[in-house]
C-alpha cells in the first residue's frame, strides 16, 4: 500500500466571480521512501493540491476527493485535532520563501523546538539537545550558537536549512517540499537539493518536490507527475519522461532546457497558463499546444493508459509523433523553427 | 542600542523647547488679564494694578519673561501660582496621582478589552463577532466625550443607583493621602469599605475615558492581525500542526503587536486630553480639572507648568514605547 494515495482531488475558491477550479481530478500515489516531483508553470494548482493535503487552505477553498488517505488513515472528514497530530509530525512541508517563512519574533531554537515540544512533549533540555542535532543534520555550522539567532540574522539558505531541520524534527514519513530552491541563489539551490535528497536516503521518508525547474527533477526525482491547469496531464518514471514524453505539454518544457537546445534562441510555450475567465472548453492545453485539432478545441480528452504515460491527451507522442493525428506532417510551428 | 537610545533623547531638546514656546505664547494670547480676574469685582487701583504688574514680571518685553521663565523652568523651578500662591511644582504633584491613576485604570481597560476585541474580529473576518467589535469601535470612537459620560451616569449612577456620580471616594472616608493613589491609599488605610468605594468611583470614569483609545486599539489590533496571518510564517505555523490558539495568540499576535504598542503609546497624549473632560465631568481632582480652573483663571504659570509637566509625561511615555518597540521586535534591536 503507498504511503499517500489521493483520487480525484479537487479543489474550488470561492471568489466574488464564482468559482474557480484551481484543481481538477488530481490523482497522486507516493510511496514510502520514494521521491516524486510534481512539475507544471504557476498557475497548474500543484502547490494548492499539496497545501490541500496539509490543510493550510484557507476557508474560502473547498477540498472534495474520492481519496486521501496517509499511511493507512484517510484524511477526509478528519477533524482539526485529528489532522494536527499528522501535520507536522508525520507529514511536513518546506517553503518557497524561506526567508519570510520564519517567524521574524522568535529565535531559531524556538521556532524548531516548538514542534518537538507539540508533537513529542520533550522537556526543555531534551529539546535543546535535539535541535542542536536538526541543526548539525542540515549542515548548520555552530548550531548551538544559531540557537538564540533571529530569522534576519540568516541568509536565504540558512533560513531554507533551519526550515527544512524544523520539518524533520519529528522524523516525517512524508516531506513535501515546495518549491524549495527557487528563491535562492544558483549555487544555494543546488546545496539544498543535494541536502534534501541525502536527508530524504539517510532518514528513509518520502519526498514530494514541487517544481518548475526540469532540472531539478532530472537530478533528483524518481517518479515525475506533470500537470497543467490544475490537471495531471501525465505520470512516469523519471527516464522514461526524459527520453519519452507522451503529453506535448511535456514534451514542450523538456524543449525548453538549455541542454536540449537545437539552435540558438531557446525554444517556449507561448501563451500563459489559463485562468478563471479563459478555460477552454476541450483540452486545456489546446490554445497553446503544436498538435491542436478541431477536435482538441471541441473535445475533452480522455486519459491514455500507463503505456502513454497517462497523458492527457487526443494525440499521444510516442517517440516525438503525435499517434492518431489527422496530418502529423503538416504541423505548424515546428519545434525546429522556434517563433 | 544605546546610540538609539541616545538619538531618542536628544530629538526630545526641541520637542521640549517648542512645548514651552507654545504653552508661554499661547496662554497670553487668551483675552483677559490675570490680574483683573485676581483682583475680582471689588476692582483695582491703578497704582496697585502697577504695583502687581512689576512684582509678577508683567512690566518687562514678553522675550524677557519668556527667557527668565525658561531659566528658572531649567533650574527646575516651575514658578508660584498667582491663584493659590503655592508652587506650582507643589500643585501639580499634589494632583499628579489622581490623573495617573484614572489614565492607567483607563488604558489597561482599554487594552485588555480591545487586544481581545480585535483579535476576535480579525480571526472571524467578515463574521457576526468581527461586525460587532468594528460597529461598536466606531461608535465609541464617535461618540463625544461628555455626552457618553452623561449618559452613563444618567444609566448607572441615576436609573439603576450603581455607582456614585462624582469624586474619588465616599464623604464618609477621610484620610490623609500616602501614595496619591486612592486605590492603594484606602487599602493602606484599613477603613472597612473604603476600598469598594475607591473602586466604584473609579468605574465610570474608567469607561468614558478608556472608550476611545479602546475603539482605536481594537481597530488597530484587527487591521494588524488580518495583515499578519495572512504572512508566510503563520502558514509554516500551522504546516507545524500548531493549534489555533498557538498560531493566533502566540505566533500571529507577537508580531501584530508591534503596531498596536505604538498605538498604545500615542493614545496616551489623547488619554490626557481626554483626561481634561472627564475630570472636569466627574469632579475628579487631578491635573485635568485644576488646568481648567487655571485656564479659567488665566493663572500663566499654572497653565505654562501644567503643560510643560504633561508634554514632559507624554514625551517620557513615547520614549519607554520606543525602548518596548526593541524589545519586541528583534530586526529594531539588532539594527545599529
Amino acid at each position: 500500500m503507498p504511503l499517500l494515495e489521493i483520487e480525484n482531488l479537487t479543489v474550488e475558491f470561492a471568489t466574488v466571480n464564482g468559482r474557480f477550479k484551481a484543481v481538477d481530478e488530481v490523482s497522486l500515489t507516493c510511496d514510502r521512501g520514494e521521491i516524486l516531483a510534481i512539475v507544471g508553470e504557476s498557475g497548474s494548482g500543484k502547490s494548492v493540491s499539496m497545501l490541500a493535503l496539509m490543510g493550510l487552505l484557507p476557508w474560502t477553498a473547498k477540498v472534495t476527493a474520492d481519496r486521501m488517505s496517509f499511511d493507512g488513515t484517510d484524511l477526509r472528514g478528519l477533524s482539526g485535532r485529528q489532522r494536527r497530530r499528522i501535520v507536522g509530525k508525520n507529514m511536513a512541508m518546506i517553503f518557497q520563501e524561506p526567508m519570510s517563512s520564519l517567524n521574524p519574533c522568535f529565535t531559531v531554537g524556538f521556532q524548531i523546538g516548538e514542534a518537538l515540544k507539540v508533537h513529542l512533549g520533550l522537556d526543555r533540555a531534551e529539546r535543546r539537545k535535539r535541535t542542536i542535532e536538526l541543526l548539525d543534520l542540515v549542515g548548520i555550522p555552530a548550531p548551538e550558537a544559531r540557537l538564540k539567532a533571529f530569522p534576519h540574522q540568516l541568509s536565504g539558505g540558512m533560513s531554507q536549512r533551519v526550515m527544512i531541520a524544523m520539518a524533520l524534527a519529528c522524523k516525517p514519513k512524508l516531506l513535501i517540499a515546495d518549491e524549495p530552491t527557487t528563491a535562492l541563489d544558483v549555487t544555494i539551490q543546488a546545496q539544498i537539493l543535494d541536502l534534501l535528497v541525502d536527508l530524504q536516503r539517510e532518514q528513509g521518508m518520502a519526498l514530494v518536490l514541487i517544481t518548475h525547474d526540469m532540472g531539478v527533477v532530472a537530478e533528483t526525482a524518481e517518479r515525475v507527475q506533470v500537470q497543467y491547469a490544475g490537471q495531471k496531464v501525465e505520470e512516469q518514471p523519471v527516464a522514461g519522461l526524459f527520453d519519452d514524453p507522451h503529453h506535448p505539454y511535456t514534451a514542450a518544457l523538456l524543449a525548453a532546457l538549455p541542454e536540449r537546445a537545437t539552435s540558438r534562441r531557446l525554444p517556449s510555450i507561448p501563451g500563459v497558463v489559463p485562468g478563471q475567465f479563459d478555460r477552454p472548453s476541450g483540452c486545456l492545453f489546446s490554445p497553446r499546444c503544436r498538435y491542436t485539432t478541431e477536435r482538441c478545441r471541441e473535445r475533452v480528452p480522455h486519459r491514455q493508459g500507463a503505456m502513454a504515460g497517462f497523458a492527457l491527451c487526443h494525440y499521444p507522442l510516442v517517440q516525438g509523433r503525435p499517434i492518431g493525428h489527422p496530418a502529423p506532417n503538416r504541423i505548424a510551428n515546428a519545434a525546429e523553427e522556434p517563433a | 542600542m544605546l546610540a538609539f537610545l541616545l538619538r531618542r533623547v536628544l530629538l526630545l531638546i526641541p520637542t521640549f523647547i517648542g512645548v514651552t514656546l507654545a504653552a508661554f505664547f499661547f496662554i497670553r494670547l487668551l483675552p483677559g488679564d490675570p490680574i483683573l480676574l485676581l483682583a475680582g469685582e471689588r476692582g483695582i487701583t491703578p497704582e496697585r494694578y502697577a504695583e502687581l504688574a512689576t512684582r509678577l514680571g508683567f512690566d518687562r518685553p514678553l522675550y524677557e519673561q519668556y527667557f527668565a521663565y525658561l531659566g528658572n523652568l531649567l533650574s527646575g523651578d516651575l514658578g508660584v501660582s498667582f491663584s493659590t500662591k503655592r508652587p506650582v511644582w507643589d500643585e501639580f504633584f499634589t494632583l499628579f496621582p489622581a490623573t495617573l491613576e484614572l489614565s492607567l485604570a483607563a488604558i489597561i481597560f482599554a487594552v485588555v478589552l480591545g487586544i481581545p476585541a480585535g483579535v476576535i474580529a480579525a480571526v472571524k473576518r467578515g463574521k457576526a463577532p468581527d461586525h460587532l467589535v468594528m460597529s461598536t469601535a466606531l461608535v465609541g470612537y464617535s461618540m463625544p466625550i461628555f455626552w457618553w459620560a452623561l449618559l452613563l451616569i444618567i444609566v448607572f449612577s441615576g436609573w439603576l443607583q450603581w455607582t456614585p456620580v462624582s469624586g474619588r471616594i465616599s464623604l464618609l472616608y477621610f484620610f490623609p493621602p500616602v501614595t496619591g493613589f486612592m486605590l492603594i491609599d484606602s487599602l493602606i488605610s484599613g477603613q472597612r469599605g473604603a476600598f469598594n468605594s475607591a473602586v466604584q468611583h473609579l468605574i465610570l470614569p474608567t469607561i468614558v475615558l478608556g472608550t476611545i483609545p479602546l475603539a482605536v486599539i481594537a481597530r488597530q489590533t484587527r487591521s494588524a492581525m488580518l495583515e499578519v496571518l495572512g504572512e508566510d510564517y503563520i502558514r509554516t505555523a500551522r504546516a507545524k500542526g500548531l493549534s489555533p490558539l498557538r498560531v493566533v495568540g502566540g505566533h500571529a499576535l507577537r508580531n501584530a503587536l508591534i503596531p498596536v504598542i505604538t498605538t498604545i503609546g500615542l493614545q496616551v497624549g489623547v488619554l490626557l486630553a481626554g483626561a481634561i473632560l472627564t475630570e472636569t465631568i466627574f469632579s475628579w481632582p487631578g491635573i485635568g480639572k485644576w488646568m481648567i480652573d487655571s485656564i479659567s483663571r488665566r493663572d500663566y504659570q499654572a497653565v505654562q507648568g501644567g503643560l510643560v509637566m504633561i508634554a514632559i509625561v507624554v514625551m517620557i511615555v513615547n520614549l519607554t514605547v520606543d525602548l518596548l518597540y526593541g524589545l519586541i521586535n528583534p530586526r529594531i534591536r539588532h539594527r545599529r
